[in-house]
């Protein structure tokens, strides 16, 4: 189970205002969670807390396949993303890095931001003030990875076996 | 006996069985690639993984296309790291800077060929679908776990025809087409699907064209924008293969070519988009002739149709970039470069050039730019207060001329 209170954003999210290009070169990643979707809101960085969920609309994490998107969501201490739906790149790359990403029709309707929700990644089910959503659970093989932490991890508990 | 998709007979060809769309397959992969801007993930993956020694290093190629030659100290750093990791792990697909753009170069070496499955760390990495084979794009982790296993994850994809009726004509190029499609399928209309596009507009197109129409097939959201191979395919990669067709029955879009009249897409959306002559007047600061979506060839050779004996407004910086070293040479040789030149065009280094808003033509705060490259994005190109309007070859050499955004048919 994951509960965490809401940051809200519209649909079409994408890769260049989640990380912008020119911060993707550097040598420290520490500085990506910093501008973490400083194309949408400069003070973004500063406001998220470790726990945090982000809810969008439709097509989240379109555009380029830099995984820094995916990975500054992550190490801003994000807990999950909640679309409508996802660009695929994106969604492998939350997938393939342990980021749990559920997507849920009807879920930008159902939320404000602040909003504390609860997602149940086995079921697919999010608790909101509105009422309980269906989605769909991610298919049992994505869940494994998810579960293991990530594609390396899964590589890793694969290659012991 | 029910038919497949293409895309579904070459998943299932390279997995040896039947394979169903919706369905999550393990797939062997038969080529992929990476630039120097996805590399470094890739090797830090590779490293937790503890992965020394890569599986197959003939089956990758690598160009360095993104910051070509670094803006950076880090950047010259983080490409030390890839150049050795080629080095190290043997790989001899490897270009270092100025070669061109990957998606380019790969083709254009004949690194690939028809009913491959291929794999490249880049999103526009769906170009190379226009090749007869499937070719998708993904981040690093999944690059490094192709390299590690030779295989991938993947969702069987259903398929979305594109059927393109008519013929092209006159200042009216693939670029126009692409954008059209984009404006009806929207930004999320194709996504997790396959495109193909079919119809006698495609079949008479050259591949370059073609590239074009595939380049975009991510715009969409889709994972491959497939193009049943030809003889045009086979020549343009020096190499044949095996030939898929779909024979069954997909969903279709139709679109007449033959009516279409040149498009931009305005500032935002890849899907904004609307007539030229709607938008004709709107002041440009840039114009950016280049990437992997418009760079070759007969892009520059259209664009120097309209330049020549012209200059380039002087409000206006007008950035000309070939896609590979190949485009280049050739360009040069029939003069293009020189029309250019004398214009009053800057020619950039083989690459990306501006096109990811780092380098070699970044936008400044309220700064306007023609490109005929693939987004359009918030601070795509530069400054989140600056615009981007895409646009065909054509259309993007006429803007530069008159300084403001130009219907290319008013160029004899
Ligand atoms: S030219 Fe632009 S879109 Fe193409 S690979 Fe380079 S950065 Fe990406």
């Amino acid at each position: 189970m994951i509960k965490g209170s809401v940051w809200k954003f519209g649909d079409d999210v994408d890769t260049d205002v989640i990380i912008p290009a020119k911060y993707l070169r550097s040598v420290d990643q520490t500085v990506w969670p910093k501008h973490l979707l400083e194309g949408l809101d400069p003070t973004f960085s500063s406001k998220v807390k470790t726990g945090n969920i982000i809810v969008a609309g439709r097509n989240f994490g379109c555009g380029s396949s830099r995984e820094q998107a995916a990975l500054a969501i992550k190490w801003a201490g994000v807990s999950a993303v909640v679309a409508e739906s996802f660009a695929r790149i994106f969604f492998r790359n939350a997938i393939n890095n342990g980021l749990p990403l559920v997507e849920c029709k009807g879920i930008s309707k159902a939320v404000d931001e602040g909003d504390v929700i609860e997602i149940d990644l086995d079921s697919g089910n999010v608790k909101t003030k509105k009422g309980i959503l269906r989605s769909s659970p991610l298919p049992p093989f994505l869940k494994e990875i998810l579960k293991s932490g990530g594609l390396v991890e899964y590589y890793k508990a694969k290659r012991a076996v | 006996m029910l038919g497949s998709t293409a895309v579904e007979k070459i998943i299932a060809n390279a997995v040896g069985r039947r394979v169903r769309v919706g369905e999550f397959v393990e797939v062997p992969v038969d080529f992929s690639y990476f630039h120097d801007g996805t590399g470094p993930l890739i090797i830090d993956a590779l490293k937790r993984m503890g992965v020394e020694k890569i599986k197959d290093p003939d089956r990758v190629g690598i160009v360095f296309d993104h910051s070509v030659p670094p803006y950076s100290d880090q950047a010259a750093t983080l490409q030390a790291k890839v150049r050795k990791f080629a080095r190290d792990q043997g790989i001899p697909k490897f270009h270092d800077l100025g070669e061109g753009i990957c998606h380019q170069v790969v083709p254009e070496m004949g690194y690939v060929s028809p009913g491959m499955v291929v794999i490249g760390a880049d999103s526009h990495s769906c170009t190379l679908g226009c090749f007869g084979l499937f070719s998708t794009g993904v981040g690093a982790t999944d690059l490094a776990y192709i390299l590690a296993t030779g295989r991938i994850w993947l969702k069987v994809p259903e398929t979305l025809g594109i059927d393109c009726k008519g013929r092209l004509s006159g200042k009216v190029s693939s670029k126009d087409l692409i954008l059209e499609i984009v404006r009806m399928v929207g930004t999320d209309g194709a996504t997790y699907k396959a495109l193909e596009f079919s119809g006698a507009a495609v079949r008479h197109m050259s591949q370059s064209s073609r590239m074009t129409v595939s380049n975009m097939a991510v715009e969409m959201g889709a994972k491959t924008g497939f193009i049943e191979a030809d003889l045009k395919t086979f020549e343009f990669l020096g190499r044949e293969g095996k030939t898929f067709r779909t024979d069954t029955k997909v969903e279709r879009i139709r679109v007449d070519a033959g009516s279409l009249e040149p498009k931009v897409a305005c500032p935002g959306s890849v899907a904004n988009v609307k007539p030229v002559y709607e938008v004709e007047g709107t002041h440009i600061d840039q114009a950016f002739l280049g990437s992997c979506t418009n760079g070759r060839y007969e892009d520059l050779f259209e664009a120097a149709k309209i330049v020549r004996g012209r200059k380039v407004h002087r409000d206006t910086r007008f950035i000309v970039i070939p896609a590979s070293k190949s485009t280049y040479l050739k360009a040069q040789k029939d003069g293009l470069m020189d029309i250019f030149l004398k214009a009053g065009a800057i020619i950039g280094v083989t690459g990306c050039g501006p096109c990811l808003g780092v380098h070699m033509g970044v936008l400044g705060d309220n700064e306007v730019c023609i490109s005929t490259s693939n987004r359009n994005f918030i601070g795509r190109m530069g400054s989140v207060k600056s615009s981007v309007y895409l646009a065909s070859a054509q259309t993007v050499a006429a803007s530069a001329v008159e300084g403001r955004i130009t219907d290319p048919r008013r160029f004899s």
